[in-house]
């Protein structure tokens, strides 16, 4: 019955794990990670951005596999219009071998992606974000000295198939940013992989 | 007994042997699982069961490692409680075009019981919020409901973790 009982406060504490994490209006913490070029990469380091998408991403899940094109599409459009994409992949190798920081290195060259693809390799950065899967997108502000999360969710509402993407979330939101409107959506959810922790 | 839902019967033993024989006999291929694809507004009515009976919808992948691992646990679960009020659901969210390359091999691989549909439908920031509030989109994710008393669970289950639950709401008064 003990056991039974730790069991349940266990289960308990996994049944309240949504909604911890960034939402729409929380500040957001730098973060100095490696890149697939061997450099660290922080925000601090790009004084020309209004403002960053950051996308928890992995080689290894089918839904961030299935959006790298418009990620990459993303970063393409709106890097030159203050808001770069900066990829991290917060899953850990030995329980997801293909997300080792190696395969990291030859997925960015196969996809030739024009973003930094940067490795939580403690897993510190994605547990302070609260981000649950992969794919999952916080777009941030700047404001002063302040990054200021705008909208979590997902890139956009059709996994599948880009061509029948009725709302593109994340570029809806940028424009909303770059043209002074109010976002009308900040929070959206989508089907993804769990981080790869060890237990 | 089976209380009169959307799905008369859907879920309940006698309407599960009836499906039994109805999407899994297929003709000439004895044994050769039908997986049917339903968007969500097929998946809904697997929610909304007002009967006694303990529902667990579990939301899966083939190529979700945790779910993959949690699956054995699943398939004992429905095994050892094949006699009492339980009626367990997979939905898998594979791509559609992967049903005859990777999901049918996986039920026969690891003999699944319970019965597998496939959820095809892109809205996902819509549905997801229906099935639970509670939930990012990350899989695996469980919900166990009785009645109006409901469970949701975006973890991974060890074996003894999900019976303790299971047990939990079959035993409920």
């Amino acid at each position: 019955m003990k056991m039974n009982v730790f069991i349940l406060a266990a289960l308990f504490a996994g049944q309240l794990m949504y909604g911890q994490g960034y939402q729409a209006g929380d500040k957001a913490i730098d973060f100095r990670l490696k890149n697939v070029d061997g450099k660290m990469v922080s925000l601090s380091e790009y004084p020309d951005a209004k403002g960053f998408a950051v996308i928890f991403t992995c080689n290894s899940c089918p839904y961030a596999i299935a959006w790298e094109d418009r990620i990459i599409e993303i970063d393409r459009k709106y890097r030159d219009k203050g808001f770069p994409v900066i990829a991290i992949n917060p899953n850990n190798p030995e329980v997801s071998p293909k997300d080792s920081y190696e395969d990291m290195i030859i997925r960015a060259r196969e996809k030739g992606f024009p973003f930094p693809y940067l490795f939580d390799e403690k897993q510190e950065v994605f547990p302070v974000y609260g981000a649950a899967r992969t794919p999952h997108v916080y777009l941030l502000v700047r404001e002063g000295s302040d990054l200021v999360v705008k909208y979590v969710g997902a890139v956009d509402d059709n996994y599948r198939d880009a061509s029948q993407v009725k709302e593109p979330y994340l570029a809806n939101a940028i424009d909303a940013l770059l043209a002074g409107r109010e976002i009308e959506k900040t929070e959206t959810r989508a089907i993804g992989c769990t981080i790869k922790v060890k237990n | 007994m089976c209380a009169s839902g959307k799905i008369p019967g859907i879920f309940c033993r006698t309407g599960a042997v009836l499906l039994f024989l109805t999407v899994f006999a297929w003709p000439g291929r004895a044994q050769e699982p039908d997986i049917p694809v339903f968007d969500f507004s097929g998946i809904r009515p697997f929610l909304e069961q007002t009967d006694d009976t303990t529902y667990l919808i579990n939301f899966w992948a083939t190529w979700c490692t945790p779910c993959v691992e949690e699956m054995p646990a699943i398939n004992e679960i429905a095994r050892k409680y094949r006699d009492r009020k339980l009626s367990i659901l997979l939905v898998s969210l594979d791509f559609p075009t992967h049903i005859e390359t990777r999901v049918i091999p996986f039920i026969r691989e690891h003999r699944l019981i319970p019965r597998v549909v496939v959820l095809d439908d892109p809205d996902a920031d819509r549905w997801i919020r229906e099935v639970s509030s509670r939930w990012s989109g990350a899989i695996p994710a469980t919900l166990i409901y009785r009645n109006e008393k409901r469970d949701f669970y975006e973890k991974s289950f060890t074996y003894q973790e999900l019976e303790t639950i299971v047990k939990l709401k079959l035993d409920q008064p």
